[in-house]
């Protein structure tokens, strides 16, 4: 396993509706995702059994997320004193670049060669693994999803099952091509397996990565969850640990925390806790015979600045990355998380992305959506997805010179001819006279409407007026009753 | 201007007018769904933990290092990792000097780097005791110590953990209070909720990912 084999991941093709075109057609990708979405989608109503309790705790949820932004920079600021107190050494990045910059500078600090990753989305966000390779450094994912995708020069398609797109037989070859293991789809021993080549890593690396699901301003303090130990392996056996982590991760009090940690397990994979919670304060203090000498924490804006500074599109920000928006979604389950081309996959990451990489580069993401609501209904948080979806579909045809600038690349989908038609549109809806103008006509010059109307007759037959309109209609049938 | 001005700048411009939201947490959401009778709180525990592997075994204070030494011949371990300098360590150290033909013990008395590859290759299981533990989502309360590190409960593939049956609280939150977490956390605070497991291969579970294979533990009931 050379650590050039590892570097390049597929670069994504073509625009976001051919790759939902060719995903859509994949049956073996579409019964992958089925089967997990189907199960996953149980198991977290099988552990919200108690709908009052749930909803509860949902508003509560919400409340506590919504109150840390409220005071985001005072809460920011009092984690950096606090962790500083504690001996952890906290970096601000406003770009990936940045952030990239500050991780390599520490790994260069320690002459590391050889990184262990704990799962962490802000470090796909910074496509760290590559900017390491480029520089020679390897960068060994340890989660097993992420070590699967990885292996098959992949990205996550999922932002908590990292390898849902393939089963078990897919795996069993990958391990059998790229680690020259006997071929098992026994997932017992493709697990061992995993569990015996990164050991080794663990053991070798000079730094652990990891990201962080809570950052608690109130005692200084990273909190991970995870079932597996990889994520406790990198922060705790290699003598430097770097947390990666978005600026909207911090919650005011330890006590927030509780419920939050509740609603992610149970959101996220239907498990009342997950096996680890891993609370990390310090590094090792000088008489601990353990821990890293090293903690560092690089906070990360990547546009979320940009979400924040729009009182409704803040929402997005309360976001704990349990995934169950994702689940839940009738157009992720059959499209996969490959096909959105971007690192956060499904409802979220048509909220989050646009701020991260510019609504122009993902054009196509606020629409790719039947707005039905399942996501936002199942948001442990209570974020109004479609709401948001909506919000940004207006965003992508803002004109041109409109004064309010909300976004990076607003208005990519402005289009000035649609714009007359739509105040064209209003117009016949809002005067009484056209409206009765335009009936009349419609109604006579039916046979005039062409049979192929643009998108609309690919899946559907071209409307066709009625021979007299309803008001038409009414007026004669009262003039009748008035006969009589 | 630093990246750290820059964005608090851009976090306050926009905070401009607003004030911050009351902190309205309602405690009552968090507790009174989990709360035990003192009698249920060992089968409430047993219960989530065993649904997800854990091995679990009454005993008495004065009778677990027999049962330690009953379980690790059953599964013919060949040593054992104490913290030497812990009473459970030291309880412990006794009865094996007293047996005399049981696998040797090995302690944890000196930094990781002194012995890593050892601690990583050759130690098949490690015995820590705990905090207590959580009836509510079946957790065990483990704070490493500089006598009782981090890498016990992690690295060797056996985990046994002692847990006096009193130190089982209902939730997570009345942990947090009553021993005032927020005002001072450890280097390394854990909830330990069963061996390690992954189900990122087709949904299917599977034990003993990177962390332990076999969690163990040992509910002491008169303590």
């Amino acid at each position: 396993m050379s650590t050039q084999s590892l570097i390049p991941t597929v670069e994504v093709q073509d625009d976001f509706r051919a790759r939902a075109h060719k995903a859509l057609g994949d049956q073996q990708l579409r019964n992958n995702f089925r089967s997990a979405m189907d199960s996953l989608m149980t198991k977290r109503a099988v552990a919200f059994s108690d709908a009052h309790e749930r909803e509860h705790l949902r508003a509560l949820g919400n409340a506590i997320r919504a109150r840390a932004l409220s005071k985001l920079p005072d809460l920011l600021e009092q984690l950096e004193q606090n962790l500083t107190r504690n001996g952890v050494k906290v970096h601000w990045a406003e770009t990936v670049d940045e952030a990239n910059g500050i991780v390599l500078s520490i790994i260069r600090a320690h002459e590391a060669r050889q990184v262990i990753k704990g799962k962490s989305m802000v470090s796909e966000e910074m496509e760290m693994n590559h900017v390491l390779a480029e520089q020679g450094i390897e960068c060994l994912e340890s989660d097993m999803g992420e070590f699967i995708v990885q292996l098959d020069h992949e990205k996550p398609s999922h932002i908590i099952m990292p390898a849902i797109h393939k089963n078990a037989g897919q795996v069993a070859s990958l391990f059998h091509d790229k680690l020259g293991v006997e071929y098992t789809k026994d997932v017992d021993q493709l697990i061992q397996i995993g569990r015996r080549v990164l050991r080794e890593k663990f053991f070798e690396a000079d730094v652990g990565v990891s990201g962080v699901n809570f950052a608690v301003a109130e005692t200084g303090t990273l909190l991970l969850v995870e079932n597996e130990g990889n994520g406790r392996m990198s922060t705790t056996v290699p003598p430097v640990h770097i947390a990666v982590t978005g600026i909207e991760k911090v919650v005011e009090n330890l006590r927030d925390v509780v419920p939050l940690l509740s609603l992610l397990t149970r959101s996220a994979l239907g498990q009342p806790i997950t096996t680890y919670v891993n609370m990390i304060s310090g590094p090792r203090k000088a008489e601990e015979l353990d821990g890293p000498q090293e903690v560092h924490l690089v906070l990360l804006d990547n546009g979320r600045s940009q979400a924040f500074a729009d009182s409704e599109l803040r929402q997005t920000l309360n976001c704990i990355r349990c995934g169950a928006c994702m689940n839940h979604c009738p157009v992720y389950t059959r499209i996969g998380g490959h096909t959105y081309g971007e690192v956060y996959p499904g409802p979220i990451g048509k909220i989050i992305t646009p701020h991260m990489v510019g609504l122009a580069k993902v054009p196509d993401h606020p629409s790719a959506s039947s707005l039905c609501g399942a996501c936002g209904e199942v948001c442990p948080v209570k974020i109004p997805i479609p709401a948001l979806l909506r919000r940004l579909r207006e965003e992508n045809v803002k004109a041109p010179d409109s004064p309010h600038q909300v976004m990076r690349g607003q208005g990519s989908k402005y289009s000035r001819k649609e714009r007359m038609i739509w105040n064209v549109w209003t117009r016949l809806n809002t005067s009484p006279r056209l409206y009765r103008l335009f009936g009349f006509f419609a109604t006579r010059l039916r046979q005039l409407v062409p049979s192929n109307v643009g998108p609309w007759t690919q899946n559907h037959s071209a409307p066709k007026p009625a021979a007299r309109s309803l008001h038409e209609l009414a007026r004669e049938h009262l003039a009748k009753q008035d006969k009589h | 201007m630093s990246a750290k001005q820059n964005i608090l700048a851009k976090l306050r411009k926009s905070l401009t007018g607003t004030t911050p939201l009351a902190d309205n947490f309602d405690e009552a959401l968090v507790t009174e769904p989990w709360r035990y009778a003192p009698e249920q709180r060992i089968a409430q525990l047993r219960k989530l933990m065993e649904a997800v592997h854990t091995e679990i075994h009454l005993t008495t204070a004065a009778d677990w290092p027999q049962r330690v030494a009953q379980l690790m011949r059953e599964r013919q371990l060949p040593s054992l990792l104490i913290a030497p300098a812990t009473a459970h360590g030291q309880q412990l150290t006794a009865y094996w000097q007293q047996c005399g033909d049981l696998p040797p013990l090995k302690a944890y008395d000196r930094p990781v780097e002194d012995w890593k590859a050892e601690l990583f290759n050759d130690t098949p299981a490690s015995l820590t005791g705990t905090l207590g533990a959580i009836a509510a989502t079946g957790s065990l309360i483990v704070w490493p110590t500089p006598q009782e590190p981090r890498l016990m409960s992690l690295v060797p593939p056996v985990h046994f953990a002692l847990l006096n049956a009193s130190e089982i609280h209902d939730n997570f939150y009345e942990v947090q209070q009553k021993f005032s977490w927020a005002a001072g956390m450890p280097t390394n605070a854990l909830l330990i909720s069963g061996p390690s497991k992954t189900a990122d291969i087709e949904q299917v579970l599977a034990y003993g990912a990177h962390g332990p294979k076999d969690l163990v533990v040992l509910i002491l009931e008169d303590r």
